[in-house]
């Protein structure tokens, strides 16, 4: 491997090239899902190869394979020198990449119990096992499950001399169960530990021991039919809402994690994911939220699924403030861009979905930080508002100004208490003025590090995996409701 | 490319190494290229060449499925041992009756050796157009053109083996001013098509006249959708409820309205592998020939797409429109096509005394899947009409409202179709644009 490397690096600077770096990638996944009382889907995938990237008359290219072999290593190497001479033909400006990066190290997830090592029957026996108690419900008409586990092996090294190895490993799991009712035209889904499938952190099989899937079924589905008949969701031009953390950590993803990618305000992902109202003028100058809200990038976070050892461009795994006390002080970089804002070096989230895409910013584990409150205080503290969980769907502009986010399920809160179950809730707002209007967060103990496997970005499209912690929080004179 | 000859030897290597009742092997060999470009220069250049294999195997009724894209000999003995590993372990489906037999599959030419031959020279070329167009109207380009062949082999121990190659071209750009954008893409099999100075033109046009956009107040407008927008409506439909998984989960606003209006009558929408003109594939991922579905005809619900496994809970024939196993999204249409009406676009725009033009939708979910409610936003050329004339640009506004109401108060479908690709689902859609009443927007954007 090392001889490969090594002389796929040498031939790239023989060629031209200022700056060159390799990756080689191999990654493991398996996937177990379980419908209806039925194992669905048993799979294991695995998929290797390298992905080179280059500086040619200060443009990039970028070219990969999956073979792996020293005839293939060249015919990449020269085709990515081509790419960049051809990169080149637009050039406004040299890239500038900063200062030479030489990291050396390794890196390895911490894991108790290897996923990969785990019986498959275990792990089929714990789905069919809480599949059952789903459908032990009456009225459920879809119910499912599932596991993921993915060890991702990468080897980077660069003509800055750079050398690292990391093994990253991702554990997660989920359950649903889908009710409908014909006569009305509702359907309504309830999913634990998270929507979406499932939660997935970097842990091993601990992680799906510690979610107790079995014993959150029968809750899970009796959520799912009680939703059918409960009350649809009022709309409020203004109203205090209380977030729960899976929701909350969504919104931090969508709301600040995105637009504080520097790509992303700098233009280049403008014709696909978009742009940014944090603009650089933001930058120490703005007020993204009431003075309780501190939000972090932190790679080092144990178990985040944004967690690793060092980026896809060798920078070591930072914790990074973005948001202080209320104030917008800082953004995700690259090398690349660091140096185009002239804010020193890279905070270390460049990754590549695999060894057949280039690296470019994404989040780490953008977190919102706990605060004060239990979440029974909030709750007996709130006089008229609406409890929102688990979120149902999301969409926000190409700014990340204009959201609107639905939750599976939604509960009034009258005189400090949880009165009435709601159906079909949605709320919306402008990012910063809802960060504005936080005004309770929810203290360490209800704070849980959240994890989104299927953040899309890029050309061609490439899916992240970032961590989000957060606990419920409060926010005031929010409209609730679009849906008549 | 590897070709037909020597894809065909690594399925019957496994075929011969299998102990297995059933074998099933899908090779997806991929040649890529993709050049990116923002702030009027190229900033990401990257090429790919991939080869996948994906082993199902079968032990009476129990399945496995494993896949590598490493297809030297010994690697794909691993993969074909992880599978039957997995199919060990695995429960048996009982509903699971045999992998499909041989059926005669049609040719369809949609590889143009133009586009997989493309270089990164002609790529920086037309982007470099659309550079230099933007810098002399004063306007940022961004965008990507992408270039990909894409070999794909399904074969089974019963005897199927289909081959089938494609190639696409797709450029796509946003041009910005200070305060507007507008958006252009063209899609075609053969790279020769791509016509990077008409797209710099419309783009251009749309951003320039996109500026200084006013805010107008959220309501139900008509709205004149262009096909770059209409294409998401297909989209939502074809996940919410084309399916026969989603009509077999009642989750679908088909169930249970098969020979009944559901949208107007001059609303027809099919599926068509098949057809030239899509980036076509005429065989699914079980190696079912594709049939071409008539999923709404004249504003009928008529049919849904289906793979082995939800034709024959029905007893019915799959359709062949299966995924690669295995699959918990069930079959799904790839090749949609919404026909075209009669009035040109020119006039549609004439039609319409006050509402809404609309370039594209972005970020559109799904609120209430029976209703197909969907909420969303538009961007990058949005504007006023009054008395048939675009009269200002105005800022994007959010809207929520159903798909299906939209197929329902439809004003008049534009006479011409144009194609589309979307590449997370590798899926091409053939739309025309759309006048629609009632659209309901819901917020405003600053």
């Amino acid at each position: 491997m090392k001889d490969i490397t090594a002389r796929a690096l040498n031939m790239a600077q023989i060629r031209g090239a200022s700056y060159a770096d390799i990756r080689v990638v191999t990654r493991l996944t398996q996937r177990i899902a379980v419908k209806n009382g039925k194992v669905e889907a048993l799979q294991q995938d695995e998929t290797q190869g390298f992905g080179v990237r280059v500086i040619v008359n200060g443009a990039w290219g970028f070219a990969s394979s999956s073979r792996l072999e020293s005839k293939e290593v060249e015919r990449v190497v020269t085709q990515a020198l081509a790419i960049a001479k051809a990169s080149a033909l637009t050039k406004i400006k040299d890239v500038n990449i900063g200062a030479p990066i030489a990291s050396k190290g390794t890196y390895e997830t911490p894991v108790k119990l290897d996923p990969f090592i785990v019986a498959l029957d275990d792990k089929i026996g714990l789905l069919l096992k809480t599949d059952e108690e789903l459908r032990r419900v009456k009225g459920i008409k879809v119910t499912r499950g599932e596991m993921a586990f993915v060890r991702e092996s990468k080897e980077f090294a660069s003509t800055e001399d750079a050398l690292v190895r990391q093994e990253i490993i991702e554990s997660g799991c989920g359950i649903s169960a889908l009710a409908t009712d014909l006569k009305t035209g509702e359907v309504q889904v309830r999913s634990y530990p998270n929507a979406g499938g499932r939660n997935q952190v970097t842990r091993g099989y601990e992680f799906i021991l510690d979610q107790k899937l079995a014993e959150n079924a029968g809750r899970v589905a009796e959520d799912a039919v009680a939703l059918l008949t409960a009350d649809q969701c009022p709309s409020y031009d203004a109203m205090t809402i209380i977030l729960d953390g899976s929701q909350l950590a969504l919104q931090v993803h969508e709301s600040c994690g995105h637009p504080i990618e520097l790509d992303r305000v700098l233009g280049t992902e403008a014709a696909f994911a978009g742009t940014s109202f944090l603009t650089p003028d933001k930058l120490n100058n703005f007020r993204y939220g009431a003075d309780i809200v501190n939000i972090t990038a932190d790679a080092t976070i144990a178990g985040g699924l944004g967690t690793f050892g060092f980026d896809d461009e060798g920078v070591p795994a930072q914790k990074t403030d973005i948001v202080r006390n209320g104030m917008f002080v800082g953004y995700l970089t690259s090398r690349e861009t660091a140096q185009q804002l002239g804010l020193g070096q890279s905070n270390g989230t460049m990754r590549a979905d695999g060894w057949n895409r280039l690296p470019i910013i994404r989040m780490t584990g953008v977190n919102l930080l706990p605060g004060t409150w239990r979440v029974d205080d909030l709750i007996a503290d709130t006089t008229d508002g609406i409890w929102m969980e688990t979120n149902r769907s999301w969409s926000i502009d190409d700014k990340r100004l204009n959201f609107q986010f639905g939750t599976e399920m939604a509960w009034e809160i009258k005189g400090g208490k949880k009165t009435r179950m709601f159906k079909n809730a949605t709320y919306t707002g402008i990012t910063p003025q809802f960060w504005n209007s936080c005004d309770a967060i929810c203290n360490v103990d209800h704070w849980v590090v959240w994890g989104t496997p299927n953040c899309g970005k890029g050309q061609p499209p490439q899916i992240a995996h970032t961590g989000h912690g957060a606990s419920p929080a409060r926010f005031r004179n929010v409209r609730v409701g679009v849906v008549k | 490319m590897l070709g037909p000859n020597k894809l065909s030897e690594i399925a019957n290597l496994i075929f011969s190494l299998s102990k297995a009742d059933q074998t099933e092997v899908i090779l997806r060999n991929t040649d890529s290229a993709l050049t990116r470009f923002a702030n009027n220069q190229i900033h990401q250049n990257v090429a790919e060449s991939d080869s996948q294999v994906r082993v199902r195997v079968v032990y009476g009724k129990r399945i496995g499925v494993a896949s590598s894209n490493d297809l030297s000999p010994d690697a794909l003995k691993r993969t074909l041992e992880t599978a039957r590993a997995i199919a060990q372990r695995q429960r048996a489906d009982p509903e699971f009756k045999s992998l499909p037999p041989p059926q005669p599959i049609q040719n369809v030419e949609v590889f143009v050796d133009a586009t997989a031959q493309s270089t990164p020279e002609q790529r920086a070329q037309a982007v470099g157009i659309l550079c230099k167009r933007a810098k002399e109207k004063g306007v940022v380009a961004a965008g990507a053109f992408e270039t990909t062949a894409i070999e794909t082999v399904v074969a089974n121990s019963l005897g199927v083996f289909a081959y089938h190659p494609v190639t696409y071209a797709d450029l796509n750009t946003v041009m910005m001013s200070d305060t507007g954008s507008g958006y252009a893409s063209f899609t075609h099999q053969d790279a020769r098509q791509v016509n990077a100075e008409a797209l710099a033109r419309e783009a251009i046009d749309k951003a320039l006249r996109a500026r200084n956009p006013i805010t107008l107040d959220p309501g139900e407008y008509t709205v004149f959708l262009e096909e770059y927008a209409v294409t998401d409506i297909l989209d939502f439909l074809n996940y919410a409820a084309f399916s026969a998984q989603a009509v077999q989960e009642d989750r679908s606003f088909m169930k249970g309205k098969f020979g009944q209006k559901v949208m107007d009558e001059r609303v027809t929408i099919y599926d068509d592998g098949l057809a030239s003109d899509t980036l076509a594939m005429p065989f699914d991922f079980e190696g079912v020939p594709r049939q071409k579905v008539m999923l709404i005809e004249n504003g009928i619900a008529r049919g849904v797409v289906h793979d082995t496994t939800t034709a024959q809970r029905e007893g019915v024939a799959s359709t062949g429109h299966a995924l690669p196993a295995p699959n918990t999204l069930g079959p799904f249409a790839l090749h949609m096509v919404l026909s075209p009406g009669n009035t040109p676009k020119s006039e549609m725009l004439k039609s319409i005394e006050r509402g809404i033009w609309v370039t594209r939708f972005w970020y559109t979910r799904i609120v209430h899947p029976m209703k197909v409610l969907i909420t969303g936003l538009t961007r990058d050329g949005t504007f006023l009409i009054e008395n048939g004339e675009v009269t200002q640009p105005i800022k994007n506004l959010r809207f929520t409202t159903s798909y299906l109401d939209a197929l329902n108060n439809v004003r008049a479908l534009g006479d011409a179709t144009k194609l589309f690709f979307e590449g997370w689902s590798h899926a091409s859609r053939r739309v025309p644009a759309l006048a629609v009443d009632r659209f309901r927007f819901t917020g405003t954007t600053q």
